[in-house]
């Protein structure tokens, strides 16, 4: 684990910090004051485990680190009888506390108790390790620190602060060590009003919303020269932040644009060009989530190695399972119906229904976790707006996916028959095209890539049996709205239904909003009957 | 070919059959004793009497689809804000019966601090208000509807998708609480209908014989309508939309007009149906519902106002039975249901056991078009 | 012909599929217990292992020997999520099957859907969700937490604990949250709490967009005092919340989120280490360490022949509430709803997490108030509970509609009874 590599840093930080609580005084009786603070576990209660935390680091054992990583992971024990506290390491070996030796036997064989830590304890260990972690090798650890505790403000951070202020060299760093430094001067009732003055202008420069909240929550009472410097620095993020927001509400709408176009690409296939009124689309959706969740399972117990790829392994899985899944209804159902396309509605229906009660049986009613790669977690801060990486991948692989299926249709061998069938049937079967064949395709293609859709949805949403039905209705919304049989339509109409329904949002509410945008787009198919992207030709007015 | 006849055997059947329930029904759960084997027991009643309000929602339907060939996924709208109308009627009516005992407002706008009663709730204590209202709202929201879709042209499934989004909208602003409509609660715990209470027996059977009634006269109504000369038009609308326009009809006043007024026997459903099922809420806006009614009638037989209606019965009653004898696996039936009916009996069943007399061609309409216009480019069957 | 082929073919399987199943074993006499729980549409997710847990306590009974020496016979029905559809097997159950009992519903809706059958049927419900208080029906049990069983002891433990000063009250529109969210803002506006530090918010059913709504929250959060969520917000719409939670960087050591209605059931589809240190306010958690829990836990994982299957609060309910019933039965010595429903109130029975639940006149129970952080194995850690249990209370003193209100089937034989008047009938005018 990290605490054993980072042993010898976490030492280096407490030699710092023993420094400067005790003045250098290293003496042999640290002893006492760590059995003292150690007891403060036993108690099993926060006020005391919190200020044991405090004792740990006050201290400055060389197991503190150690002991403050074991609290968080819940690995901290205790002996309730002897009151002995213990670290129990991944693999469950113990070692005393204290000294960090190997625990006598007898003690493995008492019923030892957790430590246990709620948010407090979590937000006090998170504290305490920012000063050892304020000393780490890895500037990026150093500016993450220094982050923390900007954002938590605490006083008692501000020696350990200015300390590796002194020594920083990495510019990234010292910009974030004087930040933190900054908002704690700005809180701290007791320092100079020039020093406070300056800490405003320099939180108010970070621009972001901690920044704000550090701005306003100055003590009652600070000087009005203070107040004015704040409130300053308030105007001016929340001027940027106005600004920054509505950009933050066309991107939100963008990504839901994203997963629209993700839900309603497939069915832009089997109704936009088949004709068939799909209503088990939503259901090769949700195939596509549960093939998902079956990978990822397979993948971290037979192959644990690649687990960071399961997604990308389920993106090939989900669209064959699903274009099968459509091959086998396109022979057994749909092809007895074309031409029949309001009968293909009902058959459909009562196919999505038998899928529903399938994946129900047999994996169960409530819902299957599928976890995120770490390398979707997180997000990157672009001009004070958080774009979260797993927004930004989804509208990546939606645009992805919608490029991909345009040259399939257009550009290969595959698609022009796919075109030439669904344009002129007999046309098409006297040149020897295999009609039968092609449709089996077209409606595999639509299903799979509606099984793929269901991989991204399965970041965002339940993957339970109903997770199709939620997106049905939406889905016909945009191929309709966009123009059926047009797959550039299908883009623009789910990218301005998401913009819209995010523009609409904040000021309607997300209720409201989507029952205005569906109104709108009524009104909007009064205005053009064909959706956005009519189909021009003869065919058109059937 | 040049005439049809009022009413066919299959009507007369029907009509038979109905109003024979409408009578023995209530007089067998009334008057004979629960030992007797021919009573009906009393937790049928209303079960059938549901079965005969979606009888009536499906007729409505049919109406529309079968004969104007207007698909519409939202008919489950005008059924339920015809059911809303009586719900607000039966609400007012529990008095100072609530739990709260407030004697104005009912128990979800104490709670919700309302202080007095909202405008629209307003002559809804009185039963002929509500009566009209039950046919008015319904007729007037698909009045307003078809008549921006049918005078932009909106045809085929572009229709049939606003329709559809019509009722997702009218769900979601019902669930909200703010609209004063109960939200996702609802309206339930009814006591009174005109005085009488609704959980009694006599209650009951008359509502049941009320709705058989009322689906005769829908019955008559809609034969009326497409056996005069406005349906017969309306036919020509369904088979070739264009080249009736271009003959000088006017299809917009004729569609709305069957529109409208399928949209106001919905809404005379809805009404019937909530005093028997005890509760109203947004549920019933949900576009599955409606789907599920557009699925009634291709079960029995699109284009035979009978079909439609017996469709409604079988699939609901075998709804009911799934459930309860097996609650697990009942969507497999259901679902198995609707894609042998599509494949086996494109016309439905009434089309299927025509079809095994031979007597369609004598005194039926002409049935639904083998290849009714995809909105892309159509196609031939394949093979 | 062809036709006519087919047509007469679909007939047959249509007739043989209304045959099949049609004979209906008749054993001896036996109680028969009705289960009213969702098995398909959006609530199965919830209400399926309600209907498990049923099957499970019965089967065990029956292993005891039953009840007054007859074996118990659940009669499970699927109401499908349909609210009308409750109200039609509740009859259906009641009047044509003859159960003696009901343990079943999960909403609010489909409870109040299913009320005014069991009122003219005079049947007994077991309803074991938590929910928003406001009701007392001589017929009905209500065995899950009414709001003082869960919202104020969490919030309370916020203000300690967190000391949380800023308040979102996030929650589905429906009226479980309208009304927990009332109760809520009246108890910390008392508490001190400015109106401008409390946010409300409501989301439609399935909510799944949750990008700006998180975003609101942390821009309310920097304000700069420490902040939390209140969240009310249903079962399926959690998934999606939370998930929008982690990818937006909301850690539970920033801006924590209380739910209450996220179980281990609900977390067992999440992945849950974005989560870890988020809250739940429940009245068992499955991490609850007696002897009374890990042996139901052992019986539930064997009887589901799943080792993973997880327990929840609302089971537990069930458990109170069906050994409740027996106890009843047997005090009554009769399975008629009339002695049944008098003898219940004062009825004992050991909850999962030791202590001794009693079913109160109010036809609520007492429990006591748990607060659980999110582990990262998707269960709770236990991080507080009330020392006594909490007596469930009808009607809240936090609404101005209802604080004189009381309910008391045993000596007022009234479920709202209006202590200013001195009558029963809620305001009155």
């Amino acid at each position: 684990m990290a605490s054993i590599r980072n042993r010898a840093s976490a030492l280096a930080a407490l030699l710092v910090l023993l420094g400067l609580t005790f003045s250098g005084a290293l003496s042999p009786a640290v002893a006492d004051p760590l059995d003292d603070a150690l007891a403060g576990f036993t108690a099993d209660k926060y006020d005391d485990t919190e200020k044991a935390i405090q004792g740990v680091v006050a201290t400055g054992a060389p197991t503190g680190k150690a002991i403050l990583d074991a609290l968080a992971a819940g690995r901290l024990v205790f002996d309730p009888e002897s009151k002995t506290v213990l670290l129990k390491d991944a693999a469950g070996k113990l070692t005393l506390a204290k000294t960090g030796e190997a625990a006598p036997a007898e003690l493995a064989s008492r019923p030892l108790k957790t430590v246990r830590a709620n948010n407090r304890v979590r937000r006090a260990v998170e504290a305490a390790s920012g000063a050892f972690e304020l000393q780490d090798p890895n500037p990026k650890k150093r500016i993450d620190a220094a982050r923390a505790v900007f954002k938590s403000r605490d006083p008692a951070a501000l020696k350990a602060i200015e300390t590796a202020l002194a020594t920083e060299r990495d510019a990234g760093a010292k910009e974030a060590l004087q930040q933190a430094r900054a908002a704690i001067l700005l809180g701290k009732a007791d320092a100079p009003e020039a020093d406070r003055i300056a800490a405003a202008d320099l939180v108010a420069g970070v621009g972001d919303q901690d920044a704000l909240a550090a701005l306003r929550s100055l003590p009652a009472g600070s000087p009005q020269a203070v107040k004015n410097a704040a409130d300053a620095g308030i105007a001016s993020i929340e001027r940027w932040l106005s600004v920054a927001n509505a950009f933050q509400d066309v991107t939100f709408g963008v990504a839901l644009g994203s997963v629209l176009l993700l839900a309603a690409i497939g069915l832009a296939i089997t109704f936009g060009v088949m004709g068939v009124i799909n209503m088990a689309h939503g259901e090769m959706v949700m195939i596509g989530a549960y093939t998902t969740f079956l990978t990822q399972r397979l993948i971290h117990t037979y192959l644990p190695a690649i687990d960071g790829a399961s997604l990308i392994v389920a993106i090939p899985a989900a669209f064959i399972v699903a274009g099968a899944i459509g091959v086998m209804i396109e022979r057994t159902v749909i092809r007895f119906l074309y031409g029949r396309p309001l009968e293909t509605l009902l058959a459909t229906w009562g196919v999505s229904l038998i899928l529903q009660q399938a994946v129900r049986s047999i994996f169960g009613p409530t819902n299957q976790p599928v976890s995120t790669p770490d390398w979707l977690q997180g997000s990157v801060s672009l001009m004070g707006v958080s774009l979260n990486w797993n927004r930004v991948a989804i509208v990546l692989f939606a645009l992805g996916v919608f490029f991909a299926l345009l040259l399939l249709l257009k550009r290969t061998s595959l698609g022009l028959k796919v075109r030439a069938v669904t344009q002129n049937r007999r046309m098409a079967a006297s040149m020897g095209i295999r009609t039968p064949w092609v449709d089996a395709m077209t409606f595999g293609l639509g299903s799979g890539v509606a099984g793929i859709a269901g991989v991204a949805l399965s970041q965002i949403d339940n993957v339970s049996p109903n997770l199709g039905q939620s997106y049905i209705i939406d889905s016909f919304l945009v191929v309709v709205f966009g123009g059926v049989g047009n797959l550039w339509g299908t883009l623009v109409g789910a990218m301005s239904i998401g913009v819209a329904n995010k523009l609409l949002e904040p000021w309607a509410g997300a209720v409201l909003g989507k029952i205005i945008l569906l109104v709108a787009i009524i009104l909007f198919i009064q205005k053009k009957p064909r959706g956005l992207f009519a189909l021009k030709g003869r065919f058109v007015d059937a | 070919m040049s005439r049809y006849r009022f009413l066919d055997t299959a009507g007369l059947i029907f009509l038979a059959v109905v109003l024979a329930m409408a009578v023995l029904i209530p007089a067998s759960n009334l008057l004979l004793s629960p030992d007797h084997p021919l009573h009906v027991p009393d937790y049928l009643v209303p079960l059938l009497g549901k079965y005969l309000a979606f009888a009536m929602l499906a007729l409505a339907l049919d109406l529309v689809w079968g004969y104007c060939g207007i698909l519409s996924l939202g008919h489950g709208a005008f059924f339920a804000l015809g059911g809303y109308a009586m719900g607000m009627y039966l609400m007012r009516q529990i008095g100072p019966r609530g739990v709260y005992g407030n004697p104005v407002l009912p128990d979800f706008m104490v709670f919700l601090n309302y202080k007095e009663l909202p405008w629209f709730w307003l002559g809804f204590d009185q039963f002929w208000f509500a009566a009209i209202m039950v046919v008015l709202v319904p007729g007037a929201l698909a009045f307003c509807f078809g008549w921006l879709a049918f005078r932009s042209r909106v045809t085929g499934v572009y229709l049939s998708i606003i329709t559809q989004a019509l009722t997702f909208a009218l769900m979601l602003a019902f669930f909200r609480n703010d609209m004063g409509f109960g939200g996702n609660n609802g309206m339930t715990d009814f006591k009174d209908i005109l005085g009488f209470p609704v959980q009694a027996q006599g209650t009951r059977a008359t509502l049941f014989a009320l709705t058989a009634l009322a689906l005769c006269g829908a019955y008559l109504l809609s034969r009326w309508v497409v056996t005069s000369k406005l349906g017969k038009v309306v036919v020509a609308v369904r088979d070739a939309e264009s080249r009736t326009r271009f003959i000088g009809y006017r299809v917009e006043n004729y569609k709305l007009v069957v529109f409208t007024l399928s949209a106001m026997l919905a809404g005379i459903a809805g009404a019937l149906y909530v005093p028997q099922v005890g509760i109203i809420n947004p549920s019933e806006f949900a576009p599955a519902n409606s789907i599920e009614a557009v699925i009634w009638v291709a079960v029995g037989g699109r284009g035979t106002l009978v079909g439609a209606a017996l469709g409604a019965f079988l699939v609901n009653a075998g709804k009911t039975w799934f459930t309860g004898v097996m609650p697990e696996f009942w969507l497999f039936a259901l679902g198995a249901l609707f894609i042998l009916t599509t494949l086996l009996m494109p016309k439905g069943i009434v089309g299927a056991v025509s079809d095994l007399l031979g007597l369609r061609r004598k005194s039926e309409l002409p049935s639904v078009p083998p290849a009714a216009p995809a909105p892309p480019p159509a196609a031939a069957p394949a093979e | 012909m062809r036709n006519v082929i087919r047509g007469a073919l679909a007939a047959g399987a249509l007739a043989a599929a209304v045959f099949a199943g049609a004979a209906s074993a008749q054993a001896q006499e036996t109680v028969k217990v009705g289960i009213l729980h969702s098995l398909s549409g959006t609530m199965a997710i919830s209400e399926t292992t309600l209907k498990d847990a049923m099957l499970m306590l019965i089967d065990e009974q029956n292993k005891k020997g039953g009840v007054l020496g007859k074996k118990l016979e659940p009669v499970v029905v699927d109401p499908a999520s349909n609210w009308p559809l409750f109200a039609e097997k509740a009859r259906e159950l009641i009047s044509n099957q003859k159960v003696s009992v009901v343990f079943g519903c999960w909403t609010s809706v489909s409870r109040k859907s299913v009320l005014p059958v069991f009122k003219e049927l005079n049947s007994i419900l077991f309803y074991p969700v938590q929910y928003e208080g406001e009701e007392s029906e001589r017929n009905v049990f209500y065995t899950g937490a009414a709001p003082n069983q869960q919202a104020i002891p969490a919030v309370d433990y916020l203000m300690k604990e967190e000391s949380v000063q800023r308040w979102v009250l996030a929650g589905t529109d429906y009226v479980y949250p309208r009304t927990t969210n009332k109760i809520l803002e009246a108890y910390l506006r008392a508490k001190g709490v400015a109106q401008e530090d409390i946010m409300i918010n409501y989301t439609p059913f399935g909510h799944s967009d949750w990008q700006t709504i998180v975003s609101d929250i942390k821009k309310f959060g920097s304000a700069g005092k420490k902040t939390a969520v209140v969240s009310t917000i249903n079962g399926d719409a959690n998934v999606p919340f939370y998930k929008e939670l982690g990818n937006q960087g909301v850690k539970a050591t920033d801006i924590p989120v209380v739910a209450f209605s996220v179980g281990e059931e609900e977390l067992a589809g999440i992945d849950t280490k974005p989560l870890v240190g988020h809250l739940a306010a429940w009245n068992y958690f499955e991490s609850v360490d007696t002897p009374e829990n890990k042996a139901f836990i052992d019986a539930w994982k064997a009887f589901t022949k799943n080792p993973k299957r997880v327990t929840n609060d609302p089971m537990e309910a069930h458990y109170i509430g069906f050994n409740m019933w027996v106890k009843a039965v047997e005090k009554a010595k009769s399975t008629d709803p009339d002695k049944v429903i008098d003898a219940l109130p004062g009825i004992e029975q050991a909850n999962l997490t030791g202590g001794v639940s009693k079913m109160l006149p109010n036809h609520h129970i007492t429990k006591p108030v748990l607060i659980g952080e999110i582990r990262e194995d998707g269960q709770f850690d236990v991080v507080e509970k009330t020392p006594d249990l909490v007596p469930g209370d009808a009607w809240s003193d936090f609404l101005p509609g209802s604080k004189d209100l009381e309910a008391d089937w045993v000596e007022k034989k009234c479920g709202n009874f209006n202590t200013k008047t001195g009558k029963c009938g809620g305001q009155g005018s």
